[in-house]
């Protein structure tokens, strides 16, 4: 019962438009042009005008090409079979490996009833210390790495993909540069990650409608993967680019903007994919880690103020760094309760030493003089930064306090940490003392 | 009523076009079938024989073609016993049923009856027949939890009734029929525990409307003292993310001495929500011993939720709240975030094409959220008695900058202001809400005088802080950093307050009538203090004093040794003005 159509009435921007009947709201079907067959979703119906989105881009599509209506919405495989595939924004393999056609799932289904929500309690581990000790990352917690374009986000999202604790990952691209991309695929691949993960990757050079299917397609394996128990990790970058896009086709469909040409449900848009983070009681569970890159370092650009706004927090990544002040865990209260008991009061005093080597250094600079206790923080933000906030380091948790411990020891006098003394007792390096 | 039909002609996003003959009525509700699904939908805008309706569901899969029934209903909620500890949707279908009948997820298409029809009542009848009855005349009552539930003749009854029958004391089940009236023309009701009612349609079944006076006590410092919220009033609390919002409105919903709290969680994050759903039904309740849950109504659609009934979901908990106030209660209506409940709107205008506004919000926004901060209030009942609703709206505004049109909007129609600060969150002073920006218009149960005099100290502390940014310490003199030393004395031991402290994150009127009391004779007093440093160490030891016994409970023997460690201070440094 497929419908075929060989007249295409308009074609604006990447949106066609065909008169058809019996046509389902964001149903599918496929365009044969001369460059090929692309995939297009309905995104209006009006009488018997149909509107499609054509995900390969309109370049090239002739006023008889062929428009063959598929009868379902977008669906993706989900097997096992997935895990070590690559898969570009339609769904298709973009690896040599065989299509994958069997247990095809919808995509973008309903939401997950906040009855049965629980509250989080797990801590996923990553040896990132900056992630572990200040701002631990919670199972089913949906976080946005905020940063500006050239900042290393893609790899701090490789490194958290290979070191932490989840059973698989699943990577969606979307705008990803191709060299990145090959990076991911090649990191992944040596760490031997690769065959526990599902990568759906749109490249910047690809037509930029197909990259609007990434985060659907990720989060809907994931939840898939999720029901059957699994932990997955879901690695969304960037989903600046998805605004972007959902941009572009809200102006061709002459949508009024609401913020800088920002469709108005762009916060609903937002939340309808970050909201599928989620853990399921007696089964798997869905987090989402996504890069947000912030149009002139500007935190209240349309799509970092929504994100920020929808998600648990954030991470500032900042010149290779992730920034301890606007990072936030919204979630960490949960679980750095239960790691070690020296978990929190790491955590805030080294953070509120950190503050005042700030204005320390502050001071430094405009040249004021400095006091003994100022040479101890100089001495301890340079510790601190090298030996703790340094992307490099690559640590476990209880090592990462250790170290804080250690730091504290090599510049101060057990009462200037402000620490409480039961935990001084315990934890302070005995050689040092 | 005779029932329309339609077919729907155009889809886009969550509005479909309908094609309908015979009658419908503009909000009137309609189902459009797709297979088995039947899509709940509202009837938003009429022309010709087109309806324009929002699909309270997802619209994927629906064709042109696809017939609508319409109910010839508007949009309603079930009124009667057995709403309060419910966790309803924005339409008012309750999700633990939901989940125990479809686990994770939220089929499309599936509604249920917001009331147990199983469960059965006691009802004591306090009407007799023969009495004259209208719409809001009380028949009788049930036990609600710790309320006397009232059972009310449906509030769209107009005209004099006479009742004809009623039944007696005895269990019934809410849909069961209790009583029988009968007006002149011989037009008969029978009248059931339960009711439906319009959301959009305020009930206005009272006396008198009142100006609300009396303080709605929410327990936190900053809210009762200096920018009090009424019984009846509203408020807002505009702020950026992760200034404290969620924080402030939870806290809120657990202490404030409101008989009953609804908390409309509104476009906001689920796992939001799954704190307070998982916690209340723990926590006991201090003034009643019950648990928390038993004088809440959770009404929840959050973000990912579909954005219609997000709309919905405001009125559904403005109704909610005015029918228990129509037995006399106090109700407190907190929402998160009205700025979603705008955005809804925002995205149905744009589908509309209706000629956007400001930042493409509909012309008629300001006028939308005035008629949602209208039904607060305080009325007199027909009975005499009072009862009040309280709505207080958090706005989430764009990067966080007020000057934006919903906060706008909201700010010229409620009665006070509690702008929460980026820079106070950043520097961990909670709750953020900004001392020098913030307002209300109504009374605090502490004199304005004090208040005012306060209110003095913090903004010439924040001069002398602003002078000081530029001349540095040595350039201030003594007085003016004493000045500034005490406005941060009055900021860290008084305006903060640690919400996840038992003690400290409930401050009872009494207790702040005593504590604000010893703060204002520490800015008041002059002290004997001739160096900086020496002053800067009194305020730091008289503000760990008081820090600490803001921690002791009041019944607490502690308390009263900590105050006279204060007294035993202040004394050793005051001026002569006081005398030793």
């Amino acid at each position: 019962m497929q419908k075929v159509y060989n007249k295409i009435l308009s074609v604006t921007g990447n949106v066609i438009t065909v008169k058809a009947a019996d046509v389902a709201y964001e149903e599918l079907a496929e365009i044969t042009t001369f460059r090929g067959k692309s995939l297009a979703q309905v995104i209006k119906l009006e009488n018997d005008i149909v509107s499609l989105q054509v995900f390969a881009g309109s370049q090239g599509i002739s006023t008889n090409d062929e428009v063959r209506f598929l009868g379902n919405p977008m669906r993706v495989t989900f097997s096992d079979n997935m895990l070590g595939r690559i898969f570009n924004g339609s769904g298709i393999p973009r690896d040599k490996g065989p299509a994958l056609t069997e247990n095809m799932i919808e995509i973008a289904g309903p939401s997950v009833n906040p009855a049965k929500r629980i509250i989080p309690k797990n801590m996923i581990r990553t040896n990132i210390p900056m992630i572990d000790v200040f701002n631990s990352l919670v199972v089913s917690q949906k976080l946005p790495i905020f940063s500006v374009s050239g900042e290393p986000y893609n790899e701090l999202l490789a490194r958290i993909a290979l070191q932490a604790e989840v059973d698989m990952i699943v990577l969606g691209g979307i705008g990803l540069k191709y060299d990145q991309y090959m990076y991911f695929k090649n990191t992944l691949e040596e760490g031997g990650a690769l065959s526990r993960s599902v990568f759906f990757v749109h490249t910047a050079s690809d037509p930029i409608v197909e990259g609007l299917m990434v985060p659907d397609l990720c989060l809907a394996v994931a939840e898939k993967f999720a029901l059957k128990g699994k932990n997955v990790l879901v690695l969304l970058t960037d989903m600046t680019n998805f605004a972007d896009a959902l941009k572009e086709i809200a102006i061709t469909m002459e949508q009024v903007p609401s913020n800088r040409g920002y469709p108005g449900d762009l916060y609903s848009q937002l939340a309808a994919r970050y909201e599928k983070a989620v853990d399921f009681e007696g089964a798997g569970s869905v987090t989402v880690l996504a890069v947000t890159t912030m149009p002139g370092d500007d935190v209240t650009h349309p799509v970092p103020d929504n994100t920020g706004y929808i998600t648990e927090g954030q991470f500032y990544l900042r010149n290779g760094r992730i920034e301890p002040f606007g990072s936030l865990s919204r979630l960490k209260q949960q679980v750095n309760d239960k790691t070690r008991e020296d978990h929190r009061a790491i955590m805030d005093g080294l953070i509120q030493l950190y503050a005042q080597y700030i204005e320390t250094e502050e001071k430094r600079a405009m040249g004021f003089r400095m006091s003994d206790w100022d040479g101890k923080l100089l001495k301890y933000g340079n510790l601190f930064e090298s030996n703790m906030m340094d992307l490099s380091v690559n640590i476990a948790l209880e090592d990462a306090l250790d170290r804080g411990w250690k730091i504290l020891a090599e510049c101060f006098t057990p009462e200037e940490t402000r620490m409480k003394t039961d935990l001084i007792n315990k934890f302070w390096p005995k050689e040092a003392a | 009523m005779k029932q329309s039909k339609g077919t729907i002609v155009g889809i886009n996003g969550n509005m479909i076009s309908v094609a309908f003959e015979g009658n419908i009525i503009q909000n009137e509700v309609g189902y459009a079938i797709s297979g088995e699904d039947r899509l709940k939908s509202e009837v938003i805008k009429i022309q010709g024989n087109i309806a324009y309706m929002q699909v309270f569901e997802i619209t994927k899969g629906l064709k042109v073609g696809d017939e609508v029934e319409f109910t010839g209903e508007m949009l309603s909620v079930q009124l009667g016993p057995g709403i309060l500890g419910m966790v309803y949707d924005g339409l008012q279908n309750p999700l633990n049923e939901l989940a125990k009948m479809h686990g994770f997820f939220l089929k499309r298409g599936v509604i249920l009856d917001a009331l147990d029809f199983e469960k059965e009542w006691e009802f004591t009848p306090t009407a007799k027949t023969g009495d004259t009855v209208t719409g809001g005349s009380v028949l009788g009552h049930v036990k609600e939890g710790i309320f006397e539930h009232k059972i009310f003749v449906p509030f769209d009854i107009r005209g004099n009734y006479s009742l004809k029958s009623i039944v007696k004391k005895d269990k019934y089940k809410v849909v069961e029929t209790l009583a029988t009236i009968e007006n002149e023309k011989g037009i008969k009701h029978d009248l059931m525990m339960y009711f439906e009612w319009p959301v959009k349609i305020p009930i206005t079944n009272y006396r008198d409307k009142l100006v609300p006076r009396e303080p709605l006590t929410t327990q936190t410092r900053i809210i009762d003292t200096f920018f009090p919220v009424a019984k009846g009033g509203t408020y807002c609390i505009p702020g950026p993310f992760g200034a404290g919002k969620t924080v402030l409105q939870q806290v809120t919903s657990r202490f404030a001495e409101a008989d009953i709290v609804i908390i409309a969680a509104c476009g906001e994050r689920a796992g939001e929500v799954v704190e307070t759903l998982r916690e209340f039904p723990e926590i006991t309740d201090p003034r009643t011993g019950k648990p928390l849950m038993e004088r809440t109504i959770i009404i929840c659609n959050t973000s990912s939720m579909p954005v219609a009934a997000r709309e919905a979901s405001v009125y559904t908990a403005a109704t909610l709240g005015e029918y228990y106030r129509q037995m006399g209660l106090n109700v407190l209506l907190l929402a998160d975030s009205t700025s979603r409940w705008a955005q809804a709107m925002r995205e149905l205008s744009g589908r509309l094409e209706e000629i956007p506004g400001e930042e493409a919000f509909p012309a008629y926004l300001g006028s939308r959220i005035a008629q949602f901060y209208e039904r607060a209030g305080l009325v007199e009942l027909n009975d005499g008695s009072r009862g009040s609703l309280t709505i207080g709206g958090t706005v989430s505004p764009a990067g966080g900058n007020f000057e934006e049109p919903v906060t706008q909007s909201t700010l010229k129609v409620v009665g006070a202001f509690h702008g929460l600060s980026r820079d106070r969150s950043n520097a961990r002073r909670y709750p953020a809400i900004h001392p020098l920006e913030s307002w209300s218009k109504y009374k605090s149960f502490i004199p304005q005088n004090m208040i005012d005099e306060a209110r003095k100290i913090l903004f010439k502390g924040n001069e002398v802080h602003q002078m000081m940014l530029v001349v540095g310490e040595e350039g201030t003199s003594v007085e003016d950093y004493i000045i500034y030393l005490k406005s941060e004395f009055l900021d860290n031991v008084y305006l903060q307050q640690n919400s996840f402290d038992a003690v400290d994150g409930a401050t009872s009127p009494e207790r702040q009538n005593l504590v604000f009391q010893k703060v204002l004779n520490v800015l008041k007093e002059e002290f004997k203090l001739k160096e900086k440093d020496e002053a800067r160490s009194f305020f730091n030891k008289l503000r760990q004093l008081f820090i600490d016994w803001n921690y002791f409970d009041m019944k607490d023997d502690k308390f009263n040794e900590q105050e006279a460690l204060i007294n035993q201070l202040i004394e050793e440094y005051s001026g002569d003005a006081k005398g030793l």
